[in-house]
């Protein structure tokens, strides 16, 4: 077993670089590379990685970054890259034809805070604002997390059934730049995990096409009910590779969801990133103390699991969602989902709270108050805000 | 190619019968000439955001008889960079490594992609790029680019604009990009010699060609060609080479044509005050200073 004490940028960066070399029996890998605070060091891991059939082209914008992605996509080979806040916002543009090409692109989403005010803290208001850009999203808790998922990506990408692009998130320093150990992946283990990238509609010399050109609106509306159908494989995908990644790896990753002490649960706190670790040592302290609480942790946001957590919450009386985002006018973003997936399940009370946004420390004490708020509370208020100086 | 069946109508050509480009379109002649020059070359075109783009037409069909990919508007380098890329990591046929063109109208040229094209020059990728110039953003329906000359009017500039047209050859040579030449489709023989030129020359290779836009520019379409030959023969569009940045080549000289017949062909000039004098003079000092350029490797 090959144990290393990395960091979550350091354990994407080696993930990445381990899935493009392992295209070398196949059309290689080439991707397209733009620094920002927190997610340099991934690029720059890729950057100084001996590909054998590689090529990493250091561009002058993140909208270019993505559009090399896209060409060499296009043209059959594994891409990649990663991005942050305003850059994924300056990407926007082709992040979101990456999708809207049906691209096996996968990008590290480091959460961090948009500005302005310049924060570079976390927070996931940069890669939530794709929610709408058919792009698989997947929110990562530790190093070991964002080092696999990285790799389940790349197969889910790539398979026949999705062929869409992944974004693999992680929140801004308290993942991207703390060191935590973790089991390595080795090439001989990715070289078997990943078979060839192959794009069937990548450009070909015998068979010309255009890619992207005018179409009309029957045309465009099939284009989107196509989307729709691959999001909708994604879920029962992702569980058949994860299989295939225990095989290999001989350790789970985790899946869309993961339920903790929810099975007797009348209240369900609902979490994604880090802080779900932190809501879990708070559940365990109230559980001593008798309290029926449990938690879901979201790590799939795209497609949204809405059956499973239905399922999961049915049995709880009240559900509290914690979000590290904010949607100006409304509220987070997950508590948002939850209550559109709820939607005539019966009688919850669905309370929403604003942990962390712009990228403030979400501490035990915080979540205390929020688990001890959600039981004294007879009806929902508007998402209540914490951290806020009284 | 059968005597009976004329090239415009073959599916083989690169721009195939049945597109719907205007009439009198330069950019049309410039892809039918483009494709005439790579004839038996393999080789597939990144188009952005243009009127190059609607040329293929609607989904499924396509007027392009070679892979295309459409980019976003200021992107096209950048994709295009990605997909030489990968040629560059899969060679084809004897070893060969396809060629990549960008075709991309002013608007996504010198306007919105400049910092995309800027990159890709000084990373000096395999590429080749195409710039046909109508001076206006076409596709819209005719408003001001950088590009556009002084005194046009365009739908953005109604009273006429007020600002000179970019020099972006120069721009390029400002890069060291191993090629950069402008092409006239007045000027055929020069065109696919000058192509012909840039498929041996490896590294970024740059072309603007002088695409009269019979819509925007309120011209005749059958007078397209004439007036392209006027811009040459007047000095409006000088066609020439710059090699690596400092090595000057003229191909055509101007033969004293008066630039006026240029303007009074169109009527975006209409109701303009231009001094003609002052543009003969510019149009001398530009030439001349083309000359010393071309000199200093004689």
């Amino acid at each position: 077993m090959n144990m290393q004490l990395v960091t979550g940028n350091h354990a994407a960066g080696h993930s990445m670089s381990l899935a493009g070399e392992a295209n070398r029996t196949a059309r290689g890998s080439v991707c397209g590379v733009y620094p920002i605070t927190p997610q340099t060091e991934i690029v720059e891991f890729v950057a100084r990685f001996p590909f054998s059939k590689g090529k990493v082209i250091p561009v002058e914008s993140e909208h270019s970054a993505m559009g090399v992605c896209i060409g060499a996509s296009l043209n059959g080979a594994r891409s990649f890259t990663a991005s942050s806040s305003n850059g994924l916002a300056y990407m926007a543009e082709n992040v979101m034809v990456a999708a809207f090409y049906r691209l096996p692109i996968v990008m590290a989403a480091v959460n961090r805070t948009l500005g302005p005010p310049w924060n570079i803290w976390a927070d996931q208001g940069d890669s939530l604002m794709f929610r709408d850009f058919a792009w698989v999203q997947l929110y990562c808790d530790t190093n070991q997390d964002v080092a696999d998922t990285t790799l389940l990506a790349f197969r889910l990408a790539e398979d026949p059934r999705v062929m869409l692009p992944v974004m693999v998130c992680m929140d801004a320093f308290i993942t991207s730049h703390t060191s935590m150990e973790i089991e390595m992946a080795t090439q001989q283990q990715v070289d078997r995990f990943l078979p060839d990238c192959d794009v069937p509609h990548r450009i070909d010399q015998s068979h010309p096409v255009t890619v992207g050109g005018m179409a009309f609106p029957q045309e465009t509306l099939t284009h989107r009910t196509d989307l729709d159908k691959a999001m909708k494989q994604v879920p029962a995908v992702l569980e058949e590779h994860r299989t295939r990644f225990k095989e290999v790896f001989g350790r789970e990753v985790s899946g869309a969801l993961t339920s903790y002490r929810t099975q007797d649960a009348d209240r369900i706190f609902i979490a994604s990133g880090t802080i779900s670790i932190t809501l879990r040592d708070v559940i365990d302290e109230a559980r001593e103390n008798g309290e029926k609480v449990g938690m879901i942790r979201v790590k799939q946001f795209r497609p949204f699991p809405s059956e499973e957590l239905v399922a999961l919450c049915k049995a709880a009386t009240r559900i509290g969602v914690l979000d590290r985002n904010y949607s100006a006018g409304t509220g987070g973003i997950f508590w948002q989902e939850l209550r559109a997936c709820m939607q005539g399940q019966g009688e919850h009370l669905i309370q929403g709270y604003l942990v962390g946004v712009g990228g403030g420390d979400v501490v035990p004490e915080m979540i205390r108050e929020i688990v001890s708020d959600l039981g004294q509370r007879t009806c929902a208020a508007a998402p209540i805000w914490k951290g806020i100086d009284q | 190619m059968n005597a009976a069946s004329p090239e415009y109508l073959s599916p083989d050509c690169l721009l195939r019968p049945g597109n719907t480009n205007c009439g009198g379109c330069g950019m049309s002649t410039g892809l039918t000439m483009l494709g005439r020059a790579l004839e038996n070359e393999r080789y597939s075109l990144v188009i952005p955001a243009c009127c190059g783009i609607v040329t293929a037409g609607a989904f499924p069909t396509t007027s392009y008889n070679v892979p295309v990919v459409a980019s976003t508007f200021a992107s096209s380098p950048a994709y295009a960079s990605g997909v030489a890329a990968v040629n560059e990591l899969n060679p084809g046929r004897d070893h060969k490594t396809d060629h990549v063109i960008c075709w991309a109208g002013d608007g996504g040229t010198y306007d919105i992609g400049i910092a995309t094209l800027s990159a890709a020059a000084e990373r000096n990728e395999d590429l080749i790029y195409i710039c046909y110039d109508n001076e206006i953003y076409g596709n819209t329906g005719g408003q001001r680019s950088s590009a556009t000359p002084a005194a046009a009017r365009t739908t953005t500039t109604p009273g006429g604009k007020g600002e000179t047209k970019k020099e972006i050859i120069e721009i390029l040579a400002a890069h060291h990009v191993p090629y950069a030449a402008t092409l006239s489709i007045a000027h055929p023989e020069d065109f696919r010699e000058k192509i012909r030129k840039a498929l041996r020359i490896k590294g970024f290779r740059f072309f603007l060609i002088h695409a009269p836009c019979p819509t925007g520019w309120k011209t005749e379409p059958a007078e397209s060609i004439e007036l392209v030959s006027l811009a040459v023969r007047s000095g409006v569009f000088p066609l020439y080479e710059v090699y690596n940045g400092v090595d000057y080549r003229i191909n055509a000289e101007p033969d004293g044509t008066d630039p006026a017949a240029y303007y009074a062909k169109q009527r975006r000039f209409t109701g303009q005050e231009i001094d003609l004098e002052r543009v003969k003079t510019s149009l001398r000092r530009k030439m001349r200073r083309l000359h010393q350029l071309a000199s200093l490797n004689a």
